[in-house]
């Protein structure tokens, strides 16, 4: 922790030779860049993996156009690898890493990260963590094809050998150090490192939603190291900790792996959601709705995290009196997430939308995502996932979640913060196509799932053709397959869109949105150091057409006199300064 | 352009190598509370590893628990004289603290070497698995202490980021409580 002593300046003198520039920088927003960029890279990884196997599924047996048969111990590792990928390479990076460090900085009116070193060595662990995740591919022995929950003893003592089992589980725990590392720099950043005058309360929603996902990921992701560890002496030192021969439980790897693994769901979520926040309010021109309500909402929501993690477990053999108590606090959950929901569409309630290409893609994950939390119910409630477990219904519903959070919110944010990461607008017409394919083609992928599941289509199944009562739903499993290709060629626009607008897209100024967030009171793209005068905020994050003003919306820094109107803004959110 | 260089100011009265400091110690609790936690469910529900915590060498443990408290004593005295500004003490006291390490490291081979030795391999049997997973995680985490300690000594002795002293010896005084956990738990339920 180079910089730990603080107290001189951080940001210093802006590099000028290119390593230091554009590869081993130390600039949250190129940090920001290349987490992004890897993100989006192993997001068309995971996609093509699911193309291949999806297409087994359609089409059992056939080789798949591009790729050759899909054997069944390969079918396995496309699945591990491509949950695995979505997850922790793609989600991770992008929403949390990527947003969170381009975005924090800026918001709080800072220079850059409290520990810029620290930040640059925590990408660079991530990076060596992606080259592991695609090498586990190629490992000796055969790729690891236990699922991406990596459940012993399929993990330790059923694929023998398999080294590309301990190349994923180096792979994650470098990723894991990685976002621990990021986290405590998130979480410094934005207790210490925030513009004069402004305090916790007087945060824009976003960086709430990251600090609160960095306490979630650093509090619930410890025992599962330790249970990695585990993992790897029971594969090579003889050990049996999940080996009920040597006294040792299977169940407790799946114990430490969903204490972990739920809460992670909501680590996604919560970046995900303060990207939509942000959008929303700029879009309406209107005040976050009950903002402080939302803030409560979500701690309430990131504690009883830690308490809904054996829902995934109900037949996996645990103690069936269990079973009442996770039900109760997997529906509980769904409160305070249904409270942020509500104060979401109550943002735009009455607002005067300006119905931008941003906030089409918010409104679509809103909207896509309630879907995935309506049929999470469903699993939530034991009675009803015994019968539902492990099948398609099971796959459908987290796809309804973790698209919209994985895919949908992130898209939102990139065509809402692409000018402001360079300076340029990306082109509305091809955003909405994009849109419009990617909406249609994901329904087209998922919908079908929730039908299939419900017919017994079990999710390890490589060929379902071999089955029965599974046949009268092949014309389904097509469909679904069609959705998967569209959905990959429904990307096509954002590529040309992304390079052409980069290149040649309309300058977009420094704040094309008219927002009121310090991230939009900078240039576009902000110069190394980014504000260009010292920050003093005077107000809350989201004071949108105040009566009596002639601008409709007044920036969190604005000096009073410069105001048109004067006088205090009558919102709910100005906060005395400090 | 080039844009005009904040000096670094802190929102809080905290120092902020301090609050980094403090949620790296809390996401380093979860990893241990984790591996802690198992092994006490674990204790629990087999009464008979009584007997075989009984073998583990418990004047050697108490002996490291007395080494890693003096140690722990040095470090307070390093953060004091950085806080007066006597960096050569503070870097004398901070090395003090290494060999407090390093003593308790040759102690844990001395005792790994007896109990392999005696056949009481990670592999013997399920408390030995975690005699090894939980005492070796914090060796782990003691020989990282010492390459900090000796790191953050030699700027200190130039008289460089003395606020530093304060951080290592946080995490220092971690390093023993976990210990304090690990030694009851491990070498005295029997």
């Amino acid at each position: 922790m180079g910089d730990a002593d603080g107290g001189h300046p951080m940001s210093g003198p802006a590099p000028t030779s290119f390593w230091r520039r554009y590869v081993f920088s130390t600039d949250h927003k190129v940090i920001a860049k290349q987490y992004l960029f890897t993100g989006v890279a192993m997001a068309f990884v995971g996609g093509l993996l699911a193309y291949v196997f999806r297409s087994q599924l359609a089409w059992p047996g056939e080789p798949v156009p591009g790729w050759g048969p899909v054997g069944l111990d390969e079918y396995n590792a496309l699945v591990t690898l491509h949950g695995m990928i979505m997850v922790f390479w793609v989600a991770m990076p992008v929403l949390v890493a990527g947003f969170g460090n381009l975005l924090i900085p800026l918001m709080v009116g800072t220079d850059d990260m409290a520990f810029p070193r620290l930040n640059m060595l925590s990408f660079w662990i991530f990076f060596l963590s992606t080259l592991l995740v695609v090498a586990s591919f190629f490992a000796p022995g055969g790729p690891p094809g236990t699922g991406w929950t990596l459940y012993p003893p399929l993990s330790t003592s059923g694929m023998p050998g398999a080294w590309g089992v301990d190349v994923l589980v180096l792979a994650v725990a470098l990723e894991f150090a990685a976002f621990l590392m990021g986290g405590i720099n998130f979480l410094t950043t934005a207790i210490n490192k925030r513009a004069r005058g402004m305090g916790m309360w007087d945060l824009p929603l976003f960086v709430w939603e990251e600090i609160i996902a960095s306490i979630v990921f650093m509090l619930s992701v410890g025992p599962l190291i330790a249970g990695a560890l585990m993992l790897l002496a029971d594969r090579h030192f003889g050990t049996g900790f999940y080996d009920p021969r040597a006294g040792g439980d299977p169940l407790l790897f799946q114990h430490l792996f969903w204490f972990f693994g739920h809460p992670e769901v909501y680590v996604l979520l919560l970046p995900a959601l303060g990207i939509v926040a942000e959008i929303f309010c700029a879009g309406a021109r209107k005040t976050l709705f009950g903002y402080r309500t939302i803030v409560w909402a979500t701690i309430v929501a990131g504690l009883l995290s830690f308490i809904v993690w054996a829902h995934h477990q109900f037949v996996a053999g645990i103690d069936p009196r269990l079973a009442a108590p996770f039900s109760l606090t997997t529906i509980l959950i769904s409160v305070p997430f249904s409270i942020t929901i509500f104060a979401l569409i109550a943002t735009l309630w009455g607002g005067s939308i300006r119905f931008s290409l941003p906030l089409a893609w918010a409104v679509a994950m809103v909207a896509e995502f309630l879907l995935g939390g309506v049929t999470g119910i469903v699993n939530g409630s034991a009675a009803a996932d015994i019968y539902v477990h492990d099948s398609y219904f099971v796959v459908a519903h987290f796809h309804y979640t973790l698209v919209p959070i994985a895919l949908f919110a992130p898209l939102a944010g990139f065509y809402f913060w692409f000018p402001k990461m360079t300076g340029r607008m990306l082109d509305a017409r091809l955003g909405l196509l994009h849109l419009v394919a990617t909406v249609v083609f994901f329904n087209v992928t998922f919908l079908p799932q929730f039908a299939l599941g419900m017919m017994g289509m079990h999710r390890r199944i490589a060929n379902p053709a071999a089955f029965e009562f599974l046949r009268e739903g092949m014309p389904l499993q097509e469909l679904s397959t069609v959705g998967v290709i569209g959905l990959l060629v429904s990307q096509a626009p954002f590529v040309v869109n992304l390079v052409w607008s980069w290149l040649r897209g309309p300058v977009a100024g420094a704040n094309p949105w008219r927002a009121t967030t310090l991230d939009w009171q900078c240039p576009s793209p902000p110069p190394h150091g980014n504000f260009e005068r010292e920050v003093v905020v005077r107000r809350g994050p989201y004071v949108y057409s105040p009566p009596g003003s002639a601008e409709d919306f007044v920036p969190q820094d604005a000096p009073d006199a410069e105001r048109a109107g004067g006088g205090a803004v009558p919102s709910p959110l100005v906060q005395p300064a400090e | 352009m080039q844009a005009h260089a904040t000096v670094a100011r802190e929102s809080t009265s905290v120092p902020t190598g301090r609050v980094g400091v403090w949620w790296f110690l809390a996401s380093e609790i979860a990893i241990f509370g984790g591996a802690v936690a198992c092994y006490v469910l674990f204790r629990a529900r087999y009464p008979d590893w009584a007997d075989q915590a009984a073998r583990t060498l418990g004047w050697a443990g108490a002996f490291n628990t007395a080494v890693l408290l003096t140690s722990s004593l040095s470090a307070v005295l390093a953060h004091h004289a950085a806080v007066r500004g006597e960096a050569v003490r503070a870097s004398h006291m901070l090395r003090w603290t290494a060999v407090g390490g390093l003593v308790f490291l040759a102690v844990k081979v001395y005792e790994y070497a007896h109990e392999i030795s005696a056949g009481l391999v990670p592999a013997q049997s399920l408390f030995w698995s975690f005699y090894y997973l939980l005492t070796g995680l914090h060796a782990l985490h003691v020989t990282a202490g010492i390459v900090a300690l000796l790191a953050v000594a030699a700027s200190a002795r130039r008289g460089h980021a003395l606020g530093r002293v304060e951080l290592v010896a946080l995490y220092w005084h971690f390093v023993d409580v976990v210990w304090i956990f690990l030694f009851p738990l491990l070498y005295l339920s029997s």
